[in-house]
């Protein structure tokens, strides 16, 4: 191999690949709160008396578990502006992320609300606590104990997946790379430094994640 | 749409199944390896085979397939591009399914290795006939669980220019301008292979559930 390797078009662009950085770790943040809103939303409704909802719900999670976020992706992007709303690609990406991860998330959290025991919700209620409460303190905070961990490497995933927005070039780490990569035309290098940033933002979310859970959701509860 | 695009979709989607059974099956054999090592008893084989497993679970897969894509052209290898992106995918595969199969090689009771080294089974025998079969059936919902991921993922290859269902349904789409119409389309494709694998995964694993009850 005579291939020799040259840095400077990586270490000339760092100012912009770290802009870039905090650009994907915006999205993948955002999206994870659009994802836990959808998600304890979806556990509520998916438990709804109404049927319909139920199964509007279930097909909801089915179909977006079982198509590939690109697709997904590519499927907002066209579909809003023809619902009359026009958004940047950024905003874009952020709910498409919201809803692929809202769909896991529905699923992970419902598996930590069907382990409360039923016993819990009616002491509570038997206490006259509001039914609010009850769910807020007694059924979601738990269940969200339970789960952390699951939802915490969905979470992680949720930030692997940012990548792919740059698909339709929202701002985030892999489309500015790919602007380097087209102005030097050193792909491995490039590339071969952003996964390691990659690598990086997945730790600092993983500690973002823990340090939530520590705050808010573990004993003792504050 | 005409029936020629509609062709064309099927087609791609010919090439996703290809592309998907190809790197699964690879990366079958490479991830039994993984998790072999994982699980060795030598500190340094199990620390270097984490390492490994950790790199492609904390980085994007589509950051994998372009970092192999361009290595393997450093090394001047003229291959195909569905070539480099089933390496890419075999490598990824590998390290999901090393940590799956890793899980449920430890999940098997410790008295079954005890009693298989008490019968003096040599290493090979003890992991055909005792503890591989019975990790197979614990892993068996979570390795359907990741060959649905590895479907979808292999979305991915058009990104470096590989003509599979996601590519020719964006090149459709750009010449007949009907972007919802074909992503439809192109989303039922991936749902009819996908929804079947997920329906029979959380199936066995409910299963294998009231199995332990």
């Amino acid at each position: 191999m005579n291939y020799k390797f040259d840095f400077t078009p990586v270490i000339d662009g760092l100012p912009t690949l770290l802009l870039g950085c905090l650009g994907t770790l915006w999205l993948a943040l955002s999206g994870m709160a659009l994802a836990i809103v959808i998600g304890i939303g979806g556990v509520i409704l998916r438990d709804s008396r109404i049927k319909l909802l139920r199964w509007l719900v279930i097909g909801f999670v089915e179909l977006i578990r079982n198509t590939p976020f690109l697709v997904q992706i590519y499927f907002i992007f066209f579909a809003l502006p023809l619902a009359g709303v026009r958004l940047d690609p950024t905003p874009t990406a952020i709910i498409a992320l919201g809803v692929n991860g809202g769909a896991y998330a529905i699923e992970i959290i419902r598996g930590g609300v069907q382990s409360i025991n039923k016993g819990q919700v009616e002491a509570g209620l038997a206490l006259g606590l509001h039914k609010l409460s009850v769910f807020r303190f007694i059924v979601l905070k738990p269940a969200l104990r339970a789960v952390f961990p699951s939802l915490a490497s969905q979470f992680v995933l949720l930030t692997l997946t940012t990548s792919i927005a740059s698909a339709v070039s929202a701002y985030e780490l892999t489309s500015v790379a790919k602007r380097i990569e087209s102005d030097s035309f050193r792909s491995f290098e490039v590339y071969g430094v952003v996964t390691l940033m990659y690598l990086v933002m997945s730790w600092i979310v993983m500690n973002i994640l823990n340090f939530i859970s520590s705050r808010y959701i573990s004993y003792p509860a504050k | 749409m005409g029936e020629g695009e509609l062709l064309f979709l099927l087609q791609g989607l010919k090439w996703t199944v290809v592309l998907a059974a190809v790197s699964f099956l690879c990366g079958t054999v490479t991830g039994l390896a993984i998790a072999l090592l994982r699980t060795s008893g030598y500190r340094a084989v199990e620390r270097t085979t984490a390492g490994y497993i950790a790199l492609f679970q904390g980085t994007p897969l589509l950051m994998q397939l372009f970092v192999v894509y361009y290595a393997l052209a450093l090394y001047g290898l003229k291959i195909d591009a569905w070539i480099a992106v089933a390496i890419g995918f075999t490598l990824h595969a590998s390290a999901y399914l090393g940590e799956i199969w890793r899980g449920s090689i430890e999940a098997v009771p410790r008295g079954q290795v005890e009693a298989a080294k008490a019968l003096s089974l040599h290493y090979f025998w003890r992991m055909k006939d005792i503890v591989l079969p019975q990790a197979l059936r614990i892993s068996l919902p979570a390795t359907i669980g990741f060959l649905v991921q590895l479907i979808k993922g292999t979305s991915l290859a058009a990104f470096v220019g590989f003509t599979e269902l996601t590519r020719a349904g964006t090149m459709v789409s750009n010449q007949i301008f009907k972007p919802l119409l074909v992503f439809g389309i192109v989303g039922m494709m991936y749902f009819a292979i996908c929804w079947p694998l997920s329906f029979f995964g959380s199936r066995l694993e409910s299963r294998f559930a009231a199995a332990l009850r």
